[in-house]
């Protein structure tokens, strides 16, 4: 690392792919990217790496990117930690960004870490903020440590450039803009075979298995006030189209409409997710006792005194069978929906 | 209670353990009945079911403070898979360890330490419970054989059993001392065990009557010689209690955990019940009686492993932690309300669990004829 | 076969507190842990050392001298030696200067042929350290592993992927970090806790390491913590109000702002 510190310039983006395509966590760092980069007042900047990579290269310029880096050879096609952490370390040493930002993905934080040690500076891994300070244009790093118990903000004050890892799914995506112009430079590439240590034989794509409740980020959830066995069919359409899967009370599973293996609370699985509606359910103190940690709390339920309102971040008093349908029906369009709200 | 260091650290490796293997087990347990085989072999590998038992022979090599942790802990989860180990590493392993020749240790004391056999203790008798005097069962010797006929009832293990140590008479005309103690096999003829018994509690011990029918029995399974079976027994009943009382200890804090939980999440006339100094008061106490208890199993562990007997010691800590562990449950299950009395909750299972350490191994009333008696003497 | 083990000491997070005043942990009454990923590494370690003859098994950590307990731990689940890296200087280091003091510390055992570290540790959740220790050390990495076979010097593994797994083929020496499906570690022995007590554990220094004072704790460290809080508590809930169709809109908002959908 360079000691003068102003040599660093430029907000650089880490624009990770997979089998030729790139990661979508890429879209999120150009969108907090080129805040960044606004708020400093300097370029947005892609490195990428892979074979046969102008195409995206072109798409990470549709996302706002000024220049791209293109690193273009057969033995950077699939990551490996030895030949990406060598180019990267050298376009950096050579180049210098101020900001470098990766993905938190499986392969950005094998990847990041190694680079922040060869060119020693500081890493923040995980980070769900980022905030440029207004008087001296360093960063601030915010993430959550301990079990999310407690959240930490982290600088980098004397070493270049400052490196995070982003979680996916937490930062504003970049829109996207076909007639966008961006200038795509190719780094000089200087590997061989040799340096790259690990062989890799073959990559697997697992089949998506059925999410037990316990791993589920989302949850959707029916009680006695169902009503019928039928009402979980139209819980499960609503669970499929959030990507969830469908718990039950433990009133609904006596009632028989469905499986005990779904079901929530003391006698049942202990559920966190992400997002938990609860359709029905009054909210006896062994269901909540399997729940109310739940990041989101939605509660659908015709009587306003239900329990359940207690824990909920949104309460809903109206009927299942109006609510469900029509939500389940407009997050087809999501998209029109949010232009419609932000006009 | 301040433990030394390699004590701690027994205490979270057992708790580690049983958090992890008797998370959902012991409601499923009581629902079927059955206690997994799978159990039983980590529990021996990793020498939880032979605290006591010497290295040489199989065992951990620990001692009796460790063996009441390890109750303890045990016990705070299943109650069940507590009289398992209870029976394997005192009542069957004592006699042959305390008694046995080194053939007997070699050929039984190892493989049950090591899991690989399970053992069962036949003293109780239909006609013979308290008054371990009218003891029925008799072994003739025939030549190289004693010929064992007779029954045996409310049996740990009966029913898995591959060997059984049981007490025999031998010489009738002597009442207890003429009481012999052996070692018999389950595959030999004319063994055979009872229905498993439909217990209130520890449903998932197996439980049954052990039958004897001209069971020939080779010389050389007699335990030590003849005329000390009772005596045998006595003085492993008199060891094992630090383990019941260990187990009633865990049993009580378990009731004590549970009560303490619910009291913070249940909400009746807009706070919670810990927020009621009747329900405050009613934790204090089985908070303190629970940790008497603790301190009078820990005493009686502490002077055996020093050498001391432990007779008195130990019949009142059996005695005491028994009934606190009836009395903590009670009132534990009281806090639940209507909760309590259904399955959702665990304290129903424990509750009934706790039953049953006032009645095995020397009932209450028993321990007080023991402890009064040496204060009367 | 030498086989080195990280592992960590954490507070049991699961069991934290947190003083809501100042924004910091209460760490009296928590109990501290080996760090659950740690642990399917130690095992991992384990394994081999029942499969092979000639394998020796060393667990090393970084920390003050509390750790003693976790290492014990360590002892009495099968490992032959530990060693404690402990130093008032240590102190306050960040993921660069920590995997700088281990790394001196592993290169002092030195010969080593494979190394096992967790992913992460639950306290810092960085993933950071492992990787670092293998840069320092100029060895190949493999993180994220899910399966693990040994071949001669040849190493085959399981790389978890978001969506899969990729089968990685690498040569010893090298450091592989460890995910909770490679495996499930063993518990503690009776027996092998007493004898964990009986056993030295050597307590390393910067004096006994060839390292710098400007290399390790907080004065090495690039980043340093500006500030810590606590999150924001839920507020009371809303109750949403209109028509099915407002209600509605407001839910898709809602699930839009945190990124649900």
């Amino acid at each position: 690392m360079d000691k003068n510190l102003s040599l660093y310039k430029n907000v650089w983006v880490f624009a990770e792919q997979r089998q030729g395509k790139i990661t979508p966590v890429v879209i999120e760092l150009l969108g907090e990217g080129r805040k960044l980069a606004d708020e400093i007042g300097v370029e947005l900047c892609a490195i990428l790496l892979g074979k046969d990579v102008k195409g995206m290269a072109e798409e990470v310029i549709s996302y706002g990117a000024e220049k791209v880096y293109v690193a273009d050879s057969e033995l950077l096609e699939n990551f490996t930690t030895d030949a990406y952490t060598k180019v990267i370390t050298d376009a950096i040493n050579e180049i210098k960004p101020e900001i470098m930002l990766l993905g938190a993905t499986h392969i950005g934080r094998d990847l990041a870490p190694r680079i922040s040690s060869r060119v020693n500076t500081g890493l923040t891994a995980d980070c769900t903020k980022l905030e440029i300070d207004p008087e001296d244009k360093k960063i601030k790093q915010t993430r959550p440590a301990f079990g999310g118990n407690i959240m930490a903000t982290i600088i980098c004050p004397n070493n270049r450039p400052q490196m995070s890892t982003v979680r996916p799914g937490v930062m504003d995506k970049a829109v996207k803009d076909v007639t966008r112009k961006g200038e795509i430079i190719s780094l000089n590439v200087r590997l061989t075979v040799a340096d790259i240590r690990t062989k890799v034989m073959e990559v697997v794509k697992s089949k998506k298995e059925m999410i037990s409740l316990t791993d589920a980020n989302i949850i959707i959830s029916g009680g006695l006030g169902l009503g019928k066995a039928e009402g979980f069919e139209m819980l499960s359409k609503l669970a499929d189209k959030l990507g969830g899967v469908v718990g039950a009370s433990r009133a609904a599973v006596d009632a028989g409409w469905i499986d005990h293996s779904h079901q929530v609370g003391q006698t049942g699985t202990t559920v966190k997710p992400n997002l938990y509606i609860a359709c029905g359910i009054s909210g006896a103190i062994q269901h909540l006792a399997g729940m109310q940690s739940s990041d989101l709390i939605i509660a659908i339920n015709k009587n306003s005194t239900a329990p359940i309102f207690d824990v909920a971040d949104c309460g809903i008093v109206g009927d299942i069978y109006d609510v469900i349908p029509m939500l389940t029906e407009e997050l087809n369009n999501v998209e029109d929906l949010m232009k419609m709200i932000n006009k | 209670m301040l433990f030394k260091k390699e004590h701690e650290l027994l205490q979270k490796a057992i708790r580690d353990f049983v958090n992890i293997e008797l998370d959902t087990l012991p409601a499923e347990m009581d629902k079927t009945g059955e206690m997994p085989r799978d159990l039983l072999d980590k529990l021996a590998k990793y020498k939880y079911s032979s605290t006591i038992v010497p290295k040489e022979y199989g065992g951990a090599g620990a001692d009796y403070l460790s063996y009441a942790i390890v109750m303890e802990e045990i016990c705070k989860k299943c109650c069940s898979t507590g009289t398992y180990v209870t029976a394997g590493s005192s009542l069957v392993a004592l006699p042959i360890l305390n008694f046995g020749s080194d053939e007997q240790k070699q050929r039984y004391l190892k493989p049950l330490a090591l899991g690989e056999m399970i053992g069962c203790f036949g003293l109780t008798e239909p006609g013979a419970g308290s008054d371990a005097s009218a003891q029925q069962t008799e072994a003739v010797l025939d030549g190289d054989h004693y010929i064992l006929n007779g029954r045996k009832c409310f049996i740990t293990n009966a029913p898995i059993c591959d060997f059984a140590i049981v007490i025999a008479m031998t010489d009738k005309p002597k009442g207890l001392k003429g009481t012999s103690a052996f070692i018999v096999e389950s595959k030999w003829d004319g063994f055979s065990h009872g229905a498993h018994e439909d217990k209130m509690g520890i449903r998932g011990t197996q439980t049954s009557d052990l039958v004897f029918e001209n069971v020939r029995v080779p010389k050389e399974n007699l335990i030590g010689k003849e005329g000390i079976g009772f005596k045998i027994a006595m003085n492993t009943l008199e060891a094992g209690r630090i383990g019941v009382a260990a187990q009633a200890v865990g049993v009580a804090q378990s009731a004590l955990d549970e009560a303490v939980k619910y009291s913070k999440e249940r909400v009746q006339f807009g706070k919670t019940l810990s927020k009621f100094q009747n329900t405050q008061f009613t934790l204090a106490d089985m908070e303190t009686k629970v940790s008497a208890a603790r301190l009078l199993v820990y005493d009686a562990a502490i002077k055996k492993d020093a050498g001391k007997k432990i007779d008195h010691e130990g019949s009142m800590a059996k005695y005491y932690a028994a009934e606190i562990a009836n009395e903590v449950a009670y009132k534990a299950l009281q806090i639940h309300g209507g909760y309590g009395y259904i399955k959702d909750y665990p304290i129903e299972r424990i509750y009934r669990d706790a039953r049953i350490l006032s009645i095995y191994e020397g009932t209450s009333q028993v321990q007080q004829m023991v402890i009064s008696g040496g204060l009367l003497k | 076969m030498k086989i080195l083990v990280c592992v960590k000491q954490v507070p049991d997070t699961t069991e934290v507190k947190i003083d809501k005043e100042k924004g910091t942990l209460i760490r009296e009454g928590v109990p501290s842990i080996l760090n659950p990923d740690d642990a399917n590494a130690l095992e991992e370690a384990l394994v081999l050392k029942e499969q092979y003859d000639d394998v020796t098994v060393t667990v090393v950590t970084m920390g003050p001298p509390q750790a003693d307990v976790m290492l014990r731990q360590c002892l009495a689940m099968g490992a032959d030696d530990a060693i404690l890296l402990s130093d008032r200087a240590f102190g306050g280091a960040d993921t660069w200067a920590t995997s700088n003091t281990i790394a001196a510390g592993l290169r002092k055992i030195g010969n080593y042929d494979i190394i096992f570290a967790g992913r992460q540790a639950i306290d810092g959740d960085t993933a950071q350290v492992g990787p670092q220790i293998a840069e320092k050390l100029g060895i190949p990495q493999v993180t994220y592993v899910q399966n693990f076979e040994l071949n001669g010097n040849e190493v085959t593994v399981q790389r978890q992927l978001e969506d899969g797994y990729e089968i990685i083929q690498v040569n010893t020496p090298v450091l592989l970090t460890a995910v909770k499906e490679l495996n499930q570690p063993r518990y503690m022995g009776v027996d092998k806790i007493f004898a964990a007590y009986k056993k030295e554990i050597p307590t390393w220094t910067m004096a006994d390491l060839d390292i710098d004072a400007d290399q390790v704790g907080l004065k090495a460290s690039p980043t340093k913590v500006f500030k810590s809080f606590t999150p924001a508590p839920k507020g009371k809930g809303v109750m949403l109000e209109g028509t099915t169709k407002e209600i509605v809109t407001k839910v898709i908002v809602q699930l839009k702002q945190k990124h649900i959908i």
